[in-house]
């Protein structure tokens, strides 16, 4: 058995002339929490879709579970669970019905399906709403309850395809918990979000633009990559000195935070000196500092970095 | 197919039903309203039944009376008879709509301006019954042509005699009602079944369903045979109806009635999963169930008779399952035949389902290309 969970090389999806997912290799390793960062249309839900059989790859070799998929995604079926963007659950049956259906569905022992109803029930704090129908419940609600759903019958492996999109920050912190519950019992999980801040919980990441995989690593590693290449700039007129920094070769962005800006350069030669220098020739009284890069660096540096020759091109 | 699985889809379903307050009053609803409404029919002429003729006189006479009726066209001889009995029995098969009698005492009944001619119509379906009285009716030939040569006397109108079977009395509810179980069978199965699949796939449910491991076959069965369940819920509405409020008889056997059903229930439902499996939105399922629904109200025989259609508009209908059942079930019900005796129509429903399943199947695939 290989020591991945998931191994994919060149994964391809075309839908006509459009590239979805652009040969993507992939390592998923067991019993972590794998994050898929992205922004909307960058191809996390076709690749999900892909690695569970749903979809077939226009080109490409998928491995999961020591599996070839899509070949054997039937055998697959038994040992993922896949929580869908949109809530698939029915919205016209009971929190308990849902999980009876899927329970049977996913062949959890007869004799086994009521406690473990009643165990999920519990862990996903549906004591007193068991009979409510998933129609009526809240967006948080229901994610938990999709997530309870999608682990009914103890799945090697969890897809989730951005599990929160439609939660407030107290659930999805809540929901995060439940997460990693889950990889500490041994499932590995992949999770798509377009959320710095859940990318940054990952175990692992891999960062997705325009269908291709542009970064992939700890975010300790991705973010340790971009040392000494990130900037805070304390300005006294900072909408006047961002319009000056976006002009200075080196600077990939310039992102205003409150009255600070922070800058994300290139790393060729010594950056500060060039703000600096920039920062002075508009006489721009600033003070500049190295600070921390973050994930949302790594992205953006990862992004830019490739789209900018072909807008050169174009 | 594991019958775990199937049985959840069918819980499912069952359950998603209860809840669902409107679709539960169409079940019933729509059976009641179409039974009053369609209280009435239209009778239309038509021309080339398909009858018999049975001449036990065998004279000049009764062989000219004879050529002159079919030369009217209204009738068509497609079987031959040796007596009054076999005529009967082709009728009630329904093999023939129309069998005519020239008893061997014939001339003598002619000349004594007595009855000389019994025309047996299937009264199942008040259109046959009321072409045969018109053809009673007709100025025939025979009677200048041979009346002059032999002295003998004319036949008027009054010396044909039409006996209608099964329905003596011509009241088009007994015709209508029985084939109004097939129109409403025809709609609400196919309706509910195209619909119920299509809901899942607009909801998002289905991209959770095929990510398990429940096989094709499974959640078509699983979620057609609660609607095969409604389908016979809806034929006892109409059967007791009919009986209640328009004295409409089940002169076969009721087992036979609600095999017919079945037959017709699962034909429907095979179609409504194939349309399923194309329509992207419920609304595309309505306009597809609609597109199959008014040839079959149209051309069934269920409006306008069978026998008054073009040749190729027939074979048209025969494609459609409604054709099939209207013969089984006025068979069954009006004539008292047993479903044995109409096999042909019952092979065709068989094989029309047998056709949808497999296409329904093959065309469904667990994937979201």
């Amino acid at each position: 058995m290989s020591d991945s969970a998931i191994r994919a090389r060149g994964l391809t999806k075309r839908f006509g002339a459009l590239v979805a997912v652009d040969h993507v290799d992939l390592d998923v390793p067991r019993a972590n929490v794998y994050g898929f960062l992205g922004p909307n249309g960058s191809g996390k839900t076709t690749t999900i879709r892909m690695l569970c059989g749903l979809l077939a790859p226009s080109e490409g070799e998928i491995e999961v579970l020591g599996l070839r998929i899509p070949a054997e995604a039937e055998a697959l079926r038994r040992r993922i669970g896949y929580m869908t963007q949109k809530f698939s659950l029915f919205d016209d049956l009971s929190v308990r019905e849902n999980l009876e259906f899927l329970a049977e569905v996913q062949g959890v022992p007869r004799d086994k399906t009521r406690s473990r109803i009643d165990e999920l029930v519990q862990r996903y704090h549906f004591e007193d709403r068991e009979d409510q129908l998933a129609g009526t419940m809240s967006g948080g609600q229901r994610q938990r309850l999709a997530l309870a759903g999608a682990v009914v019958h103890e799945p090697e492996l969890l897809f989730l395809d951005e599990p929160t999109s439609a939660v407030d920050p107290e659930s999805r912190r809540e929901f995060w918990e439940r997460l990693f519950d889950l990889a500490d019992a041994g499932t590995t999980l992949l999770v798509s979000t377009h959320y710095m801040d859940e990318a940054e919980r990952c175990h692992r990441l891999a960062i997705l633009d325009h269908g291709a995989l542009v970064a992939d690593g700890t975010p300790a590693d991705l973010t340790g990559a971009l040392a000494g290449r990130t900037l805070a700039v304390h300005a006294a007129e900072p909408r006047r000195a961002h319009h000056q920094l976006v002009q200075v070769p080196g600077v990939l962005s310039v992102a205003q935070i409150g009255n600070t800006l922070r800058v994300l350069t290139t790393g060729d030669g010594d950056a500060a000196a060039q703000v600096r220098a920039a920062l002075n020739n508009a006489s721009l009284q600033a003070q500049v500092e190295p600070v921390e890069p973050n994930l949302e660096d790594v992205f953006v540096s990862a992004t830019r970095g490739r789209t900018a020759p072909q807008e050169q091109a174009a | 197919m594991n019958l775990r699985r199937l049985w959840a889809v069918m819980q499912k379903e069952l359950r998603q039903l209860r809840r669902d307050r409107i679709t539960l009053a169409m079940i019933v609803g729509i059976p009641v309203m179409q039974l009053v409404l369609f209280g009435y029919a239209i009778n239309l002429n038509l021309r080339g039944l398909s009858a018999a003729i049975v001449d036990q006189a065998d004279t000049a006479g009764s062989r000219a009376l004879v050529m002159d009726m079919l030369a009217t066209g209204v009738i068509v001889p497609t079987r031959g008879a040796r007596s009054p009995q076999e005529l009967m029995d082709q009728l009630r098969r329904g093999a023939i709509s129309v069998g005519v009698v020239v008893p061997r005492d014939f001339e003598r009944r002619r000349a004594d301006g007595r009855e000389a001619i019994e025309v047996l119509v299937d009264g199942s379906d008040t259109v046959v019954q009321g072409a045969a009285v018109q053809l009673a009716q007709m100025p025939l030939d025979y009677s200048a042509s041979l009346a002059n040569a032999t002295g003998a006397r004319e036949v008027t109108p009054q010396q044909i005699h039409v006996v209608a079977f099964y329905n003596p009395d011509r009241r088009s509810a007994v015709n209508i009602v029985p084939g109004l179980i097939g129109v409403i069978l025809t709609m609400t199965m196919v309706l509910f079944t195209g619909v119920a699949i299509v809901r899942e796939r607009e909801r998002g449910n289905m991209e959770l369903l095929i990510a398990t491991p429940i096989s094709r076959s499974e959640l078509m069965v699983g979620k057609v045979l609660p609607y095969a369940a409604i389908g016979l819920v809806q034929t006892t509405v109409i059967l007791l109806l009919g009986l209640l409020l328009f004295r409409v008889p089940v002169r076969g056997s009721v087992f036979d009635v609600y095999l017919a059903a079945v037959l017709l229930i699962l034909a429907n439902l095979t179609l409504g999963l194939l349309i399923s499996t194309k329509a992207r939105s419920q609304f595309q399922a309505m306009q597809m169930t609609f597109f199959v629904f008014l040839p079959s109200i149209l051309l069934s025989g269920f409006m306008f008779p069978f026998a008054g259609m073009p040749r190729v508009i027939q074979w048209v209908a025969e494609l459609l399952p409604l054709t099939h059942f209207l013969r089984l079930i006025r068979g069954v019900m009006l004539r008292g035949a047993g479903l044995w005796e109409l096999w042909p129509d019952v092979l065709a429903l068989l094989a029309f389902t047998a056709v949808m399943m497999t296409a329904a199947i093959l065309r469904f695939r667990k994937r979201l290309d």
